[in-house]
């Protein structure tokens, strides 16, 4: 139900992902100045914003959309902490429109600050938290898979691409083109942290094998950042200098979270919320201008590609192989290089690919402007091929 | 300074579970029953999809397939720096759950998804069994 009304995306924000960030900010602090530069990007007031999303911050570990109304000064008439990972910034975007749609706000802060805070003093520094969640007691996957070394996700997707190379025909230098075609892309983006470092096939396929199939270049950079954007009315964004960006079409699927109990390693969450995001916005996939899709590895974008439906089962190798996916190639995809070209910005990292089609429908690609870009398709991945948002965008 | 060095990961058996690594202390493998009688993994106090009490188990045959697989050539969590590089499995059993194990026993290249392999037991120490597979020794 829509109500009458129609959620878009207006005004972005987003920093260089950095490897060391050298400004620590506590979580508040950070969502306040993304907040800030947002609303300045889109020429709104702070007044206006009536809806938080956010994660769970380090200095809000509780009531994080409580303590984010007061640490900003403001009211909301909608608070939402998401917990997708990698599918948080398509999950709060459509959570968002559907709550604006709904009526229950007006303009919502959709912001993942992802940097440092500054050293607690006398505190040793905190391990990382390199369990996954798999160290609380009485967790599954701390007795049945995190034994067996099953923990970090890199573990979990490379069992996704040779069990994706056992059933179909898929050669490395297939994933590898993705990686090289997106770095190219990422040449052309200031923000990216690779944007003076060309790769070719070659220099990916001789890059060691971390978990096989998949080479140290196929594997994202975690990094530091921060992105994000406002979803406010249709209307409201009518009024900004931006073009708006509506929210056409979305979907979201949850099957598993260890990649042991999937239903299956090679057909993923996305086919759901694709064809449900497609049959919201009235879209052909042949429509969509330019794609944005979630790239933590190649292999995920791969059958990301494949079972959203832009080609049949086992097809996306040929894919691949036969579209030019650079920003100025037939199937513009990642036009700010990915996440593989321009870093993981921590929890800011699936935000990019939000931003990334946001800017081309806005037409403020610069040097990497896709040309006339009317829909786009984004495209979430969380844990471990767990959870999976489909949004398809269209400039108004 | 130095890292401080993470401990081992050991499974720390719930009510829901004990019988599992009780019986992997014995060299058994045993699987927990659905309401409607079919096997599934990893054990619940009630069956997934349904929420059908059940508390049956079944014992298995201890065979199964190698479904896929990774070799973790660094140790993606420190804990397995030491034993890397080790091979992580998601082993399809005979009885149709699927589990997350190692290979052992094996050749990193040797290593084959749709290889038949069958359930050894690591006594990790006097409390904890872990459930390994190895080629299946014909």
């Amino acid at each position: 139900m829509r109500n009458g009304r129609r959620a878009a995306i207006s005004g972005t924000a987003e920093w260089a992902p950095q490897r060391r960030w050298d400004t620590p900010m506590f979580g508040l602090e950070a969502y306040g100045k993304l907040a800030r530069e947002a609303l300045e990007d889109a020429g709104m007031e702070l007044g206006e914003i009536d809806g938080i999303l956010c994660t769970r911050l380090g200095d809000a570990p509780m009531f994080a959309p409580a303590a984010v109304a007061e640490y900003l000064g403001i009211e909301a008439n909608f608070g939402e902490v998401v917990d997708l990972g990698g599918a948080n910034a398509t999950g709060m975007v459509w959570r968002a429109a559907a709550a604006i749609e709904a009526g229950v706000c007006d303009a919502c802060l959709c912001l993942l600050p992802s940097v440092p805070a500054p050293p607690q003093p006398g505190a040793s520094p905190r391990a990382q938290n390199w369990m996954l969640g798999a160290d609380a007691w009485g967790a599954p996957h701390g007795q049945f898979d995190a034994p067996y070394g099953l923990i970090n996700p890199n573990s979990h997707f490379a069992m996704v691409a040779q069990r994706y190379m056992y059933e179909y025909d898929l050669e490395p230098e297939t994933l590898a083109k993705i990686a090289v075609q997106g770095r190219e892309n990422a040449l052309l983006n200031q923000k990216a942290i690779f944007r003076d470092q060309p790769i070719t096939i070659d220099d990916v396929l001789n890059s060691p094998l971390v978990v096989d199939p998949l080479h140290l270049l196929e594997i994202v950079m975690p990094c530091s950042g921060g992105a994000g954007v406002i979803v406010t009315t249709l209307e409201r964004a009518q009024q900004t200098g931006l073009r708006p960006v509506v929210v056409s079409g979305f979907g979201e699927h949850i099957t598993h979270k260890s990649i042991t109990y999937a239903p299956s390693l090679t057909q993923i969450p996305i086919v759901a919320a694709a064809d449900r995001a497609f049959a919201m916005a009235g879209v052909e996939r042949e429509a969509i201008d330019v794609a944005s899709m979630y790239d933590c590895y190649t292999i995920t974008v791969l059958v990301t590609i494949e079972d959203s439906g832009f080609c049949a089962k086992g097809e996306g190798p040929r894919f691949v192989e036969e579209h030019d996916l650079r920003f100025s190639g037939d199937w513009p995809l990642n036009t700010h290089g990915g996440q593989l070209g321009m870093g993981q910005g921590g929890a800011a990292g699936g935000m990019s690919h939000v931003v990334d089609v946001v800017t081309q429908l806005q037409g403020r690609a610069g040097p990497r402007q896709v040309g006339s870009a009317e829909r786009g398709y984004v495209t979430g991945t969380g844990g471990c091929m767990s959870e999976q948002v489909a949004l398809v965008l269209e400039g108004a | 300074m130095m890292a401080e060095t993470p401990p081992p990961i050991l499974p720390s058996p719930t009510a829901a579970t004990a019988p599992f690594w009780e019986a992997a202390r014995e060299h058994r493998l045993v699987l927990p029953l659905t309401a409607d009688g079919e096997p599934y993994f990893y054990p619940r106090p009630f069956s997934p999809g349904s929420l059908a009490p059940g508390t049956e188990w079944v014992e298995a045959s201890g065979r199964g397939v190698l479904y896929s697989y990774t070799v973790d050539r660094r140790g993606t969590a420190p804990a397995f720096a030491a034993r890397a590089p080790y091979v992580i499995g998601i082993v399809e059993l005979e009885e149709g759950p699927r589990m997350t194990t190692n290979i052992v026993e094996c050749a990193i290249e040797d290593v084959r998804i749709g290889m038949a392999v069958e359930a050894v037991y690591e006594d990790v120490d006097d409390e904890v069994t872990l459930v390994q597979f190895r080629p299946a020794q014909g």
